[in-house]
């Protein structure tokens, strides 16, 4: 391993998968992932609410695991695969989540949403949640100022019953 | 076929929720610009004082730095404080940012660090140092109460308490039943989502477009060329999208002036974008202390009321806000004394926010109503039924309607208070003790004059255009459905422009009036579109509408059709081709002063039923369940106003169980600013929330019969949630939040 002294406005090169697609780029060692995208790539689906892991409006993917994107830095995310709001759809066809959130009105002013989408959508593949309660619990890291939780629970428990509903029909 | 199934009225998902669950839709601090720059504020700290120098070497020499503006370095602005008042200002002299050394509350703004990255301008501010000269500051309301005073200048709007009626202090004396005591709640800021952000697009010739986070694109303007002298020509304020806003972006903030500064010194665009921590700089919900004093004879008849507040608020502004004048407007009652005194302390000015005053002022009446239906014995609804009043009693004025027994009895039959044991204490669940609690709510259903635009094209497909704001209530949904059944268009074939101030007039997006106003004038203008589309209609070759009355014709699948022989239509096509036109258009105005007599008052009414579950031995309050019945009128969109209501309730969880922003008052500074310690609640606690929309015609209110949903849900739900804990417990907490510590100390 070489270690080498940074002037301040010394870069770094780093190579991350971005929704699918090979992003390089070249970042300021004090960028986090979230102003890395949001400043720097131009995708503001990923949400600053707090910058301090306090709120969840960053959430994205990093290797399939929901993370706060502020507490991120840009450099040391060299390699990973990071999936944002963005890359959820195929093209028009929108992620059974995002359009749960719309069936079920789970959000008003927009803010927090792609950061609780990111959110649940872990929150299904993790499957951990069996209940509204479990829900409740392990979405609690992603703030809707709005309150549309009630509705965001509901969200969630129909994506989890169209998956348990495709899982049985593979099964027979 | 003669109808569709109207859009109003009718469950429909939000139009902009594709937007929204993509990540397209843009907010203030997401606009793109050419060579944009980066703006990072430097907040005071210290209360009360002067700066007496800076040392920016330092930051200076970070690269990627283009400027430090601070008092001493930055461009004229206006020179009175007057050109800084913006349309919802209160009586004073607003927070002029970087004008002079002064400083007037803690995290003032102080200096601006413009650079070409985010990263250089945070780095720099770190790097500046500060030199005050310390002066001694009061952020006490409990000292400060002493010296309150009636506000001298009444803030426009806000209807100041009404004449005593009666002599209510007499009437408490003699009475048989009184209960009397000191209702207090925290201070509480909005902290929407979204950060208040700014982004200033430098465009060429000197001109400005301005992505602010705004409730009111055409205030932040009249803000913007006031205190800068430019022409409305030469500032175009663009904001679709606001992440939430709660009254906590009706008035334009620092960020605001600092980024259009910065841009027109500069000559490019700048985004400067506040940090959490930074959004407890500015408005607020005021502390606010409220006395109240009932008295009754023994089956409950209200004898006197008395409610009086006293309100934190700035050195600088008298804010004012209507927290006592809801008590003359539930209850009847023949000896009333309400009374609102401001204190000041060294704080930034308070601000609106959601509901302003009402929560704060029912919380204390609604505890004191639960307190006299305690010392009666009378069951807390009985106890509303015996007070019930059809007027608005303060200025003894009809109502275009009011539906609050209607809340009463269906919030209570959902809910299954019927079951409701007395006494307190005696419901249990396993080791937790469960209460059940109720409270009533009140808001004004208000309507402003707004215009609107509505362009109809050969195709069939139909544009509203209008500057209101649409900050998560359902704007964009409502007028396009709206718009859909005037025309009888899909939603789809509807596209709703709001948010600009280039667009037709519209009020700022508070104090639940949009529907009402920019509602009403959509429908105007479609109307007006309408009897356009007819004329043209009629002169289509072999017409069969030509002796038809608008009232003869029905709009429906892109055809005008005769309602008495609906298979003889022209097709909107057809009519504009005849034309020759490729689109028609109409604009008009809807105007509360032409519409609704001033004659009548007008409120929302509602009944909030809650129940909690107390860890006996830890006080730790859990709210299982909330009912919410709600009177306001028609309901558009059952959909989006369920959601609206939730939102309103779990704000109230919020006042009641969680938000409090503490002050450290030998630092005079706050304590908890960020969201992991200035609590809101979260998904986990939130559990059941049903809403009923009770029945509730009212042809007076407006042209469309709304009332408004942003403000009602969290009317009593607080109140309703405390005395669901006096129930549960014994315990009466008069402050709130009503937190672990409070209980366990009771």
């Amino acid at each position: 391993m070489t270690l080498r002294t940074l002037a301040p406005d010394d870069k770094i090169g780093i190579t991350i998968s971005l929704n699918g697609r090979p992003v390089q780029v070249e970042v300021d060692t004090a960028t986090t992932l979230l102003d890395l995208l949001r400043n720097h790539l131009a995708l503001t689906g990923t949400k600053k609410g707090c910058d301090h892991g306090q709120c969840g409006a960053c959430t994205v993917l990093i290797d399939g695991e929901r993370m706060n994107s502020c507490l991120k830095l840009a450099v040391m995310m060299d390699g990973r695969e990071i999936t944002t709001i963005e890359g959820l759809a195929e093209g028009d066809e929108l992620h059974p989540m995002q359009r749960a959130f719309i069936e079920r009105d789970a959000f008003q002013c927009g803010y927090c949403t792609p950061g609780q989408i990111c959110s649940a959508v872990a929150l299904v593949e993790e499957g951990h949640a069996h209940s509204r309660e479990q829900i409740r619990e392990l979405m609690s890291g992603n703030i809707c100022r709005c309150g549309a939780y009630p509705n965001i629970v509901d969200a969630i428990e129909d994506v989890m019953a169209e998956r348990r509903g495709q899982f049985r029909e593979a099964a027979e | 076929m003669l109808s569709n199934d109207p859009h109003v009225g009718s469950p429909r998902s939000r139009v902009d929720g594709p937007a929204k669950v993509t990540g397209r839709a843009s907010y203030a601090a997401e606009f793109k610009a050419t060579g944009l720059t980066h703006g990072y504020i430097l907040s005071s700290a210290i209360p009360r004082g002067r700066i007496r120098a800076f040392d920016l070497a330092a930051a200076l020499a970070v690269p990627g730095v283009l400027q430090i503006f601070t008092h001493e370095n930055r461009p004229q602005t206006a020179w009175f404080a007057s050109s800084y008042r913006d349309q919802v200002a209160p009586p004073g002299k607003p927070l002029r940012p970087l004008y002079d050394a002064e400083i007037q509350h803690s995290d003032q703004p102080i200096a601006l660090v413009v650079a070409s990255t985010f990263e250089a301008a945070r780095d720099a501010a770190s790097l500046i140092g500060v030199t005050y000269e310390r002066a001694p500051h009061e952020t006490d309301l409990e000292r400060a109460r002493h010296d309150s005073y009636e506000p001298p200048k009444k803030r426009s709007g806000i209807a100041p308490p009404p004449d005593p009626k009666g002599d209510a202090t007499a009437a408490f004396g003699g009475a048989p039943i009184k209960v009397s005591a000191e209702y207090s709640l925290a201070t509480e800021h909005h902290n929407p989502m979204e950060l208040h952000g700014t982004t200033v697009v430098w465009e060429s010739g000197g001109k400005i477009t301005v992505h602010d986070k705004t409730q009111g694109t055409l205030n932040t303007q009249g803000y913007v060329t006031s205190v800068f002298g430019l022409s409305s020509d030469d500032v175009r304020v663009v904001s679709p999208f606001v992440g939430g806003g709660f009254g906590s972006a009706l008035r334009p903030h620092h960020q605001l002036f600092l980024a259009v500064m910065a841009s027109l010194v500069l000559e490019r665009s700048v985004r400067v974008e506040m940090t959490r921590t930074q959004m407890f700089s500015h408005v607020h919900r005021p502390q606010t202390i409220n006395t109240v004093a009932i008295s009754a004879d023994p089956d409950g008849h209200i004898l006197s009321l008395q409610h009086n507040a006293v309100a934190a608020t700035s050195r600088y502004e008298d804010y004012q806000e209507n927290v006592v004048n809801w008590s003359g407007m539930l209850y009847h009652s023949e000896a009333t004394q309400l009374g609102y005194e401001l204190a000041k302390l060294d704080i930034p000015t308070p601000g609106d926010m959601r509901a302003p005053g009402a929560p704060t002022g029912l919380f204390a009446l609604e505890s004191a109503m639960d307190e006299l239906a305690h010392a009666t014995g009378i069951d807390p609804i009985e106890l509303r039924l015996r007070n019930y009043t059809e007027r608005d009693e303060n200025d003894d004025k009809p109502l275009t309607s009011k539906e609050l027994r209607a809340c009463y009895a269906e919030g209570a039959a959902r809910f299954g208070w019927s079951r409701r044991k007395m006494t307190p204490r005696s419901m249990r669940a396993g080791k937790e003790l469960v209460g059940w609690g109720m409270a009533s709510g009140v808001w004004e259903a208000m309507m402003m004059k707004s215009s609107a635009r509505a362009t109809l094209g050969r195709d069939g497909r139909l544009e509203i255009a209008c500057a209101a704001s649409d900050i998560g209530t359902g704007t964009y949904t409502i007028l396009s459905q709206i718009g859909a059944d005037a025309l009888g268009l899909e939603l789809d074939a509807v596209t709703v422009k709001l948010g600009d101030s280039s667009l037709p007039m519209a009020p700022i997006q508070g104090g639940s009036w949009t529907a009402a106003s920019s509602g009403s004038a959509v429908t105007l203008t479609c109307r007006s579109l309408c009897e356009t589309l007819l004329k043209h209609a009629k002169a289509v070759e072999g017409s069969p509408l030509t002796e038809a009355a608008i009232e003869d014709v029905a709009f429906n699948g892109g055809m005008i059709r005769l309602r008495r022989e609906p298979d003889r239509a022209v097709s909107i096509t057809d009519a504009l081709a005849a034309a020759g036109l490729d689109q028609i258009e109409a604009e008009e105005t809807a105007s509360p002063g032409l519409i609704a007599p001033m004659r009548r008052a007008s409120y929302t009414h509602s009944a909030v039923f809650a129940e909690v579950h107390v860890d006996e031995q830890l006080d730790i309050v859990r709210v299982t369940r909330v009912v919410s019945a709600i009177a306001a009128g028609r309901i558009l969109n059952p959909k989006t106003a369920r959601s609206q209501i939730i939102g309103g309730v779990v704000w109230g969880i919020g006042m009641a169980l969680h938000e409090e922003t503490m002050t450290d008052h030998r630092f005079g500074r706050f304590m908890n600013s960020n969201l992991g310690e200035y609590h809101v609640p979260v998904n986990a606690d939130i559990d059941g929330i049903e809403v009923i929309f009770v029945e509730e015609h009212d042809d007076k209110v407006n042209p469309i019969g709304v009332k408004g949903l942003g403000e009602i849900g969290v009317v009593g739900t607080a109140a309703a949630i405390a005395n669901a804990i006096h129930h549960a417990t014994g315990k009466r907490i008069r402050s709130l939040p009503i937190t672990v510590d409070k209980l366990l100390a009771a």
